[in-house]
């Protein structure tokens, strides 16, 4: 089965993620900041679609925006102050912030061109009905340890989380 | 129009990434700046997703692995904001630095 | 015929349209359900009022058309008509998208949605796990819709609510793992996660997954029907939203055409939930007893009861059309209800065709299961009283959770007990010989 329009839908999605992913780092008010970073992760989960990665992007709807975006929705209500949204909103650093970022980015537009020969490997076209299945053997034969570590990784996050946010420890 | 090839996800992932450093390194409000953080991540993971067409399945692996971490890190990370914010009142980095108040 | 609509009609094509690649067919596919799911959302509403109302010893509407018929569409034309009212200091953009983001997320699920073998909209190597992940979008349209309210009542209300729906979203997906690892108890070891699949498991297992390893499938879909009920904010579980309460909730300063669209996003959660318990569980499109009562005789048999609910149907509609008072006022009510009755018999007579009739099994098989599902919800509505907030979280996760791990446990032990038994046999041997 051909994918049906992947050019169209390529510059779609990454242009609407690169558009919210300025609004993320430009609107004053953060709630509107976390509904740009939905709609980021939500044209991610389709870019991943498109890179035949389905199990990839059905976890990142499930953890990122289900769970992790609504807890800083939850966040963002507790510690919203009014007085905040009136200040500047860009710290006292911005001029050297904004010099090393576009440093930063002549240095990936500088590795891309030079480097670009690099990635012309042929591309593996995976049976999108067994990517499930793959990822999950892999997961419990090549990466048991980093499984397990990852789970005993997130019940340390769970404990640090409540303690650091209990009134009385 | 050319055909979409792997080049093209690695220049929208670099492009977020460096929109994600921006964000860490000049606003002032700390859900922002580990909003920012996130949006790193994420460039991190599509860099990861579309090299894994060419060399195989171990880039999804790694980046299943990068989201878990990443909801770990924002939980805790927001746990700390919370402690904060019920000591001193501000949500601000500049206002954020005293070792012992 | 263009061939882009012709080349999917062919007699050899046995997959969804998603997957055969025909844009236009899975364009008529979505726009059918999309019908479908809004006509069933109408009919809900009356259905719940009249339901409720018997269970109460009242009647329920009974005057905007014949039996209150028409209440649906009077409810939807005056909703349409009313003001617009945004509260003073809200956040408007918020406020506008905050429903939109739920009908979006609610409406999305029914892409995966199995029908029958092949109809559905596509078949996701990631079925069940794309439906619960968007159906948890819906969770951000809730704390939006409070935040944006800007007045506390919906606050506490969508935080309330989403905190409900987070807990038990974990219940679910402890039951949802338990359903699918039964699904790998085939020749290949592998299971799946597409609804299809998942169907295709039981059928090929001769058993519905409800039935499989008694009791541990029938506690698995308890616990999933327990969270579905509090998933979608409905009663026993809907503290966030009961008008005794929190005067509504996070919806109360919607009015008009949006609060219909909460409405709207409810019940179609309401029903996408139940045909993720009916495909994990009661066998998806499959007719009841398919290995007990197997055979053409009792396939014939049960290939009559689309047509028989119709004449049903249309038996207690002319019972009532003669019950009607003989008032020249009841006129035009007594001739609706008629007509209304004659519609349900011509369907039950379309239904009889041999050509029809093949084709309509599944669909009417999972309709009629969705259809058992809204009636246990509106069941529980008019039975339980609700759960204070405190109750509720301690039944989320100090009961259910426990219970659904140790399902998963369980059901993981039994079904690979004799490759567990081999293995502790060999390490007993080598215990003892060494």
């Amino acid at each position: 089965m051909e994918p049906v329009a992947t050019t169209f839908f390529f510059y779609l999605l990454s242009g609407l993620a690169i558009l919210s992913g300025v609004l993320v780092i430009t609107r004053k008010n953060p709630v509107h900041s976390a509904l740009a970073l939905i709609l980021t992760l939500l044209c991610l989960a389709g870019l991943y679609l498109m890179l035949y990665a389905p199990f990839v992007a059905g976890v990142q709807i499930i953890l990122y925006v289900g769970g992790i975006m609504v807890l800083f929705l939850f966040v963002i209500m507790l510690v919203n102050l009014e007085r905040s949204q009136k200040e500047k909103q860009f710290n006292q650093q911005w001029v050297p912030g904004i010099l090393a970022a576009v440093a930063l980015g002549a240095l990936f537009v500088t590795i891309y061109i030079k480097g670009g020969a690099l990635f012309v490997r042929p591309e593996i076209r995976f049976p999108e009905a067994e990517n499930t299945q793959q990822v999950g053997q892999m997961l419990y034969s090549n990466y048991m340890f980093p499984f397990e570590i990852a789970s005993l990784l997130l019940l340390v996050a769970i404990i640090g989380a409540v303690v650091m946010a209990k009134k009385k420890i | 129009m050319a055909p979409i090839t792997t080049i093209h996800y690695l220049v929208v992932a670099a492009a977020l990434f460096v929109l994600g450093v921006i964000g860490v390194l000049t606003r002032r409000n700390v859900v922002i700046v580990l909003m920012s953080v996130e949006l790193i991540l994420n460039a991190v993971n599509l860099n990861l997703v579309a090299f894994s067409r060419i060399w195989g399945l171990h880039g999804q692996v790694f980046a299943i692995f990068v989201i878990t971490d990443a909801a770990a890190e924002a939980a805790v990370g927001l746990g700390i904001l919370i402690a904060f914010f019920r000591n001193k009142e501000t949500v601000n980095v500049d206002e954020i630095d005293l070792l012992k108040w | 015929m263009p061939d882009f609509i012709t080349n999917y009609l062919d007699k050899n094509v046995h997959v969804t349209p998603g997957e055969y690649g025909s844009p236009f067919w899975a364009l008529v596919y979505i726009l059918v359900v999309f019908g479908g799911v809004s006509m069933a959302v109408v009919c809900m509403n009356w259905l719940e009022r009249k339901i409720l109302a018997h269970m109460q010893i009242r009647l329920g509407p009974m005057r905007v058309g014949p039996h209150g018929l028409l209440q649906p569409i009077a409810d939807a034309i005056k909703l349409i008509l009313k003001e617009d009212i945004i509260p003073e200091g809200a956040d408007r953009f918020v406020f506008w998208i905050a429903p939109m983001i739920i009908l979006l997320a609610v409406f999305s699920v029914y892409t995966v949605v199995p029908f029958g073998p092949t109809h559905a909209i596509t078949d996701m190597n990631i079925g069940i796990l794309f439906m619960l992940g968007v159906s948890s979008l819906g969770v951000l349209g809730i704390v939006m819709a409070g935040w944006a309210s800007n007045s506390h009542y919906p606050l506490i209300g969508a935080l309330r609510s989403s905190a409900q729906m987070v807990s038990y979203e974990v219940a679910m997906g402890l039951a949802v793992i338990s359903a699918v690892l039964m699904t790998s108890l085939n020749a290949e070891g592998t299971g799946t996660l597409s609804m299809i699949g998942i169907v295709h498991a039981q059928y090929a297992q001769h058993v519905w997954f409800i039935f499989k390893f008694f009791p541990l499938g029938l506690i698995a879909f308890f616990i999933f029907a327990v969270a579905m009920v509090a998933e979608t904010n409905r009663a026993p579980f809907d503290l966030p939203e009961a008008e005794s309460e929190l005067t509504a909730g996070f919806h109360t300063e919607y009015s008009g055409l949006r609060w219909s669209l909460f409405m709207l996003g409810e019940y179609a959660a309401m029903i996408a939930v139940s045909s993720i318990a009916i495909t994990l569980w009661l066998g998806g499109w499959m007719r009841p007893f398919p290995n007990l009562l197997s055979g053409p005789t009792w396939d014939l048999a049960f290939s009559f009861f689309p047509a028989l609910t119709f004449f049903g149907l249309a038996g207690m509609t002319f019972y009532s059309t003669m019950r009607m008072p003989r008032h020249s006022f009841f006129r035009v009510q007594t001739i609706g209800l008629g007509a209304f009755g004659a519609v349900f018999a011509l369907i039950g007579l379309i239904l009889l065709l041999p050509g029809v009739n093949g084709r309509i099994q599944d669909i009417y098989w999972f309709i009629f299961k969705i259809a058992v599902f809204m009636y246990l919800y509106i069941w529980y509505r008019g039975t339980f009283p609700r759960y204070r907030f405190d109750q509720l979280m301690k039944v989320g996760w100090k009961i259910l959770l426990p219970m659904g791990i140790g399902v998963l446990m369980l059901t993981g032990i039994v079904a690979l007990r004799t490759e567990l038994w081999d293995f502790m046999h060999e390490a007993l041997r080598r215990l003892v010989h060494v």
